[in-house]
């Protein structure tokens, strides 16, 4: 039976209401789904929770094109979350039902809890991350002194070459360190600040602070730590893409030489470059 | 990061600089070697600032107060570097490097590109 309208009178003993008892005569007229099509929409919502939760982002991280388009795979990484969260929130909300279909609000306290959990750890995560931004900038206050010719750069008195954005909307500061900006010829320098730039002007900062939620939030889903490097990676192609719209990609690839190849001490050892990491070298070379 | 933040940072390097804690007097007189003149008044409330961001500790058994550097410039640079060069993924979502350290093979293929655009 599809659901529809009908006289709480007329509703047969499998219905179910979405407010509260059949034999209320204030919801005379309200609308009431079967039984079975909740529990069809249960079994749905879960496979699609199931599906975005394993086999669609562990074939998207396998996949090759994200590479070449990470603006596209970006977006699907984004409505891979989003819609996994969303679908694991209704399937269990239509199983509430489906299992209490006489206690509504019994039935919907599993998917309330699990919605505050999730938006919980965004809450934290998004603390913590801004606490710690507060207190680094802080230390860049007194511990960097600002470029001589650039708006919301500053220059670190270090030899280590480093650069770096520390993302904080409109406030967003750039750190050139003085090593960095002794080794690069200005044209690399040019590829350094694009590069930078773009992870301010796209907001990256909000992407990896949602996907490093995600993960807080399920640290028993190893694809949300993957989607966390998956995006992390995608997110300096886009940038590098921005700094080649400026720069020659063998400037670019001569920047990126000078600063992560020089063995940085303390810094620690990369990783090989099997992973989406190392496509952002290739791409370039491709 | 206004005036502000410069104020912050030379009234640091002359806590820094100090051998010894120091008053908002000797810090006026230190600024004023310098050619910076600056109100007490003024640099008490930038004291009272970078002791609340948790960089000074004040002596107040002492009138007027003296204050001393919580840590070297030298410990606060380990600070911020340590923030910078971390490759874990709790500080990715806090600053956006340029790059990490890149490992041999991918610098390797880099070198490869370079080669090749002579």
């Amino acid at each position: 039976m599809p659901p529809s309208c009908v006289n709480s009178s007329t509703v047969p003993a499998e219905t179910l209401t979405i407010i509260g008892g059949v034999d209320d005569p204030a919801l005379a007229g309200a609308v009431v789904i079967p039984h079975a099509v909740v529990v069809a929409g249960a079994v749905v919502f879960g496979l699609i929770a199931v599906g975005l939760a394993w086999p669609v982002p562990v074939a998207l991280a396998r996949a090759t094109w994200p590479t070449r388009a990470p603006v596209m795979a970006l977006l699907l990484w984004q409505g891979i979350g989003l819609a996994g969260g969303l679908s694991m929130i209704g399937a269990l909300a239509l199983t509430g039902y489906a299992v209490l279909p006489a206690h509504a609000f019994a039935a919907l306290i599993p998917a309330g809890v699990f919605t505050v959990y999730l938006l919980a750890h965004l809450a934290a995560t998004t603390v913590q991350v801004t606490a710690q931004r507060h207190r680094h900038l802080a230390l860049l206050e007194l511990l960097t002194s600002p470029h001589p010719t650039r708006a919301r750069t500053r220059v670190l008195d270090d030899a280590v070459p480093v650069a770096y954005c520390l993302p904080r909307g409109a406030q967003s500061v750039t750190v050139l360190s003085q090593g960095l900006l002794d080794r690069l010829d200005p044209d690399e320098l040019v590829a350094v600040i694009a590069h930078e730039r773009a992870h301010v002007e796209q907001r990256h900062d909000l992407l990896l602070l949602a996907f490093r939620a995600w993960r807080s939030a399920l640290p028993w889903f190893p694809i949300a730590a993957r989607a966390e490097v998956e995006v992390a990676a995608l997110v300096e192609m886009l940038a590098d893409d921005h700094a080649r719209r400026e720069v020659h990609d063998e400037v670019l690839a001569r920047a990126i030489l000078q600063v992560g190849a020089g063995g940085v001490p303390g810094a620690e050892k990369a990783v090989s470059g099997s992973t989406r990491v190392g496509d952002r070298f290739r791409r370039l070379a491709g | 990061m206004g005036t502000l933040g410069e104020l912050e940072r030379a009234v640091m390097d002359a806590v820094w600089d100090a051998p010894e804690p120091v008053t908002a007097y000797d810090i006026r007189d230190h600024l004023q070697s310098e050619g910076r003149t600056l109100a007490v008044t003024t640099l008490l409330t930038v004291l009272s600032r970078l002791e609340k961001k948790g960089f000074v500790t004040p002596d107040r058994s002492a009138r007027p107060h003296r204050y001393t550097a919580v840590a070297s410039r030298a410990d606060h640079v380990a600070e911020l570097m340590h923030d910078v060069l971390g490759t874990s993924s709790d500080r990715t979502a806090v600053l956006e490097r340029f790059v990490g350290s890149v490992s041999d093979e991918d610098a390797a293929v880099l070198r490869q590109l370079l080669d090749r655009a002579g």
